[in-house]
């Protein structure tokens, strides 16, 4: 089987597997990153989303093959001890029911936080369109975003 | 209305124990039907769950641990039950460690997630197991000051006499182990709550936002190997015989198995609590080194499959329903006074029939769980709502006795009622049988939405009778798959409201499984009882609002045993709602539904705000006033009211899943829709305040959402929805054309 070095959370990695496994797996089944959740497999629910090189990806879709030397941002890896501004938000606003999805959530909310720290509403609701939460928390949601703006800003 | 009261042995319900490392442990069983087991363990790390069901655990520093015995599906139990016992003990909340606890087999008799039932039973008995632990540790102050226990009062987690010293829980909880256990002790008034009624953050949101593992589908144990089930494509098919030539070639297989022998005979004697698409097929398992080579094997596995059952499609089932509306295999579920007679002497009859397809429970979380099973034990890991059942039947499956089941309950991912069935445990423990290592079972989002014990499509026909401006009569009928409406559901409102009324239900067998979903049978209910009381009050003439407040009247004073709900104070959520939403004064272009319900104890009253946007409704608000008595933790319980109106409206607009030859028409969520957040309205939440002893809150809210709606796009587009998903008739979603006045 090839083998893969990767970089995620600032720590090289290397792992030996088939070609086409998804990044997902790889987190959760080889290197014990569990918090990227599997949800679809097909990049329709965003509960695995990761960042890689800064931008939100569906890690359930992406071949280990196609990552290359990227620099891969987990939820663990987001910051050490939960300080992330996105991260503080959500316990700010108690966000979670059943909180399966809200990593993804999470990674998605700082993703474009960095790319525009003071969305609209509807800068919010369309960037978070892709992140289904089963629970419905969605105004939650919504809220921890504008609260992590407001603390970025 | 009175809070009720539970009686109990109070020497079986508690026991107490000092620990060898120090510190004092509770042992108490929550409910009634609880029996006196051995003492607790002297050594917390030899802790035995079978013993008691759930602990509080007091350490020498005064640091207080809470076991949590109720399964956390996102329903938020695992902080709301910890508070009441932390109220009565008398603690600060922040000074509070929850830890989820295990199955206890042997003694429990509630241990399940599931009808929003864990508050509302768990609020006298985890208050007085608080308030007795309290009094313990009082009288051995009180024992080492010298003074009368009634001296001495306590104020988070420190004991103060008359002369002003003080101790700390932590420095009396030897004694206090040792004590008599008190009884007769006394609860607060709910004046002097210090937590209860205050917001407490969910107690796992450290872990949820940094990413620890939590959930079933994160747990792992050391040599653990993973298994992909590949089960029948269609309901009805069995399995004939398979290849695994090419599936045994791929990278991390490690085994290629069929189970279904142990299974199928515990569906054949009726154990367990359900067993999904099954039609006692076989079926092939991929044991794998990873998860993706598990469920990437399965794909390479050439199956024959055969006709076992007649395969069904969504056609064929709702003919089946109308059929059942116009038969007469209707079985009378409650009938008052004589409908026939007053369907003859009325002025007007109205009759409308509301239809409502399958629905997948689609918890973000697929199904999964992990097994490992050797000569004396019997470990099991994972999401499930009732781990009694599947504790019991895995037993019974592998012929093996109950005691030697370890059942630990992980943080779910989601529940709405899917998690209720344990047909996942059963394959998982056959699976482990037969590979004798430890496994974890996966399912992938197709297994799960194709493999599902659906909310059944629904039927019901309603007609009512008037009579010089009066319902006279009124009748229920509902057609249903493989059961019908609960005991109780018949005696909600409009039941004690009209003279003559009558529920009447039928339903037909299918192989496909079906079961609870969120709020059972109500969450289409509902909405079909509240669009027909729209469309009763436009037949009569009259406000839709003081239609439902007038029938309200006649209930009370109601001396009938089988009075489910209170009409006082349904008729204060209607007037609080319609108060709060503006009813009647919104500008123009802002249409209103209105919609009201009693179900789980709760009575719940919502106003949907749909405007046009691009000459298409939209759901713009819905505010959502609850009566649940005293709440418990109102930050955890604005969270399920807004998640319960926002999955109502979102399934009532869109959710739907098809058959065609007994094949499940989605299988994920690129041709399953569910409801996203450019669709989601504001949620205003408002809470009635009283003193009354609390209620459900996870499923209420749900059911009168999807009537809300409907009754506002009525208003707005001047067409009735009467079947879901309304998306589904794009037609109906047409403004009309505005005629030019001239």
């Amino acid at each position: 089987m090839p083998k893969y070095n990767i970089n995620v959370n600032g720590v090289s990695k290397s792992v030996d597997v088939a070609e086409d496994t998804p990044l997902l797996w790889v987190l959760r089944d080889h290197l014990d990153l569990v918090g990227t959740k599997y949800g679809c497999g097909i990049a329709q629910c965003g509960a695995c989303t990761v960042h890689i090189g800064g931008a939100a990806v569906r890690s359930c879709s992406l071949p280990i093959a196609s990552v290359g030397d990227k620099a891969i941002t987990t939820i663990e890896g987001l910051s050490e001890d939960g300080s992330h501004p996105v991260q503080q938000a959500w316990k700010e606003v108690d966000v979670p029911q059943c909180g399966y999805c809200q990593a993804g959530q999470i990674m998605t909310a700082s993703a474009l936080l960095d790319k525009n720290p003071s969305p609209s509403s509807d800068e919010i609701k369309t960037a978070m369109h892709g992140n289904i939460c089963r629970c419905a928390a969605y105004t939650r949601i919504h809220k921890a975003v504008e609260v992590a703006a407001s603390k970025l800003g | 209305m009175s809070t009720s009261s539970i009686t109990f042995s109070r020497r079986s319900f508690i026991r107490t124990s000092s620990l060898a490392s120090g510190g004092l442990l509770i042992g108490f069983n929550l409910f009634t039907a609880c029996k006196p087991k051995v003492q607790p363990p002297v050594d917390i790390s030899k802790l035995n769950f079978n013993d008691f069901n759930a602990f509080i655990k007091i350490a020498d520093n005064g640091a207080v641990t809470i076991f949590s015995p109720n399964p956390e599906i996102g329903q938020g139990v695992k902080t709301a039950m910890p508070m009441l016992i932390a109220e009565e003990l008398d603690v600060a909340w922040n000074n509070v460690y929850v830890q989820q606890g295990i199955l206890d087999t042997e003694n429990y008799t509630r241990q399940l997630a599931g009808g929003s039932q864990s508050i509302r039973l768990g609020w006298e008995p985890l208050r007085q197991t608080g308030a007795t632990a309290r009094q313990m540790l009082v009288n051995a102050a009180a024992a080492r000051w010298g003074v009368d226990p009634s001296e001495c009062s306590t104020s988070e987690g420190v004991i103060t006499n008359a002369k002003g010293e003080t101790l700390g829980y932590g420095d009396v909880v030897k004694e206090a182990a040792t004590v008599e256990v008190p009884e007769g002790v006394t609860l607060k008034a709910p004046k002097d709550f210090k937590i209860i009624g205050t917001d407490a953050k969910n107690v796992d949101i450290d872990k949820i936002i940094t990413g620890k593992p939590l959930y079933g589908l994160d747990y792992k144990a050391e040599g653990m190997v993973y298994a992909s089930v590949l089960r029948p494509p269609a309901f009805g098919k069995i399995l004939e015989s398979y290849d695994d030539t090419d599936a045994k070639a791929m990278p991390g297989v490690l085994d290629v198995i069929k189970i279904g022998e142990k299974i199928n005979k515990l569906t054949e004697e009726g154990k367990g609590n359900w067993t999904v698409n099954m039609g006692q097929s076989d079926k092939v398992v991929v044991i794998a080194k990873s998860t993706w080579e598990a469920l990437k094997a399965k794909e390479a596995i050439k199956a024959k499959w055969v006709d076992g059952t007649p395969l069904e499609s969504t056609q064929m089932q709702d003919k089946k329903l109308l059929d059942l509306l116009d038969g007469k295999e209707l079985k009378t579920m409650r009938k008052d006074g004589d409908i026939k007679k007053a369907f003859a002497q009325a002025d007007k009859i109205l009759e409308r029939t509301y239809e409502s397809p399958f629905l997948p429970h689609n918890c973000m979380e697929p199904m999964n769980f992990f097994a490992n099973i050797t000569a004396d034990k019997i470990h099991l890991v994972g999401p499930v709502q009732t781990p009694e059942f599947a504790a019991t039947a895995v037993a019974d499956m592998l012929g093996r006795d109950v005691d030697q089941v370890h059942l630990e309950m992980t943080r779910m991912g989601g529940g709405f009622g899917r998690r209720l069935y344990g047909d996942f445990v059963y394959e998982v423990a056959e699976i482990a049988d037969a590979i004798k290592k430890p496994v974890k079972l996966v399912f992938s989002r197709e297994d799960d939405m194709n493999a599902g014990t659906y909310r059944p499509a629904i039927k019901y026909r309603i007609k009512a009778a008037v009579k010089d401006g009066e319902v006279t009569a009124y009748q229920l009928k509902e057609a249903a798959v493989n059961g019908n409406m609960y005991g109780l559901i018949p005696n909600f409102f409009p039941a004690g409201c009209i003279e003559n009324y009558q529920v009447d239900v039928a339903n037909y067998k299918s192989n496909i499984t079906t079961g609870a979903w969120r709020a059972p049978y109500t969450n289409f209910l509902a909405f079909a009882e509240q669009s027909f009381f729209d469309e009763l009050a436009e037949t009569m003439g009259v406000d839709r609002i003081q239609l439902r407040l007038d029938l309200l009247q006649k209930a009370k004073g109601s001396t009938d045993e089988r009075m489910e709900y209170s009409p006082e104070r349904m008729e204060n959520v209607i007037k609080t709602a319609v108060e709060k939403s503006g009813w009647g004064k919104q500008p123009d272009g802002t249409y209103q539904g209105f919609a009201a319900y009693y179900c789980h104890n709760s009575h719940v009253a919502e106003v949907a705000n749909v405007e046009l946007e691009n000459g298409l409704p939209v759901v713009k608000k819905v505010t959502c006033v609850v009566d649940c008595g005293i709440v418990v933790n109102p930050l955890g319980a604005i969270n399920q009211i807004e998640g319960g109106v926002i999955d109502g409206v979102g399934h009532a607009m869109y959710g739907e899943l098809t058959f065609n030859e007994g094949k499940p028409q989605s299988e994920n969520y690129d041709t399953y829709r569910l409801i996203r957040m450019r669709e989601v309205p504001k949620v205003e939440t408002h809470l009635i305040q009283n003193e009354l002893a609390p209620t459900g809150l996870g499923e209420p809210t749900l059911p009168p959402a999807g009537a809300a709606v409907a009754n506002a796009l009525k208003a707005a587009t001047g067409n009735r929805f009467t079947q879901q998903p309304f998306t589904k008739f794009p037609e109906l979603m047409k403004v009309p054309a505005k005629p030019i006045l001239g």
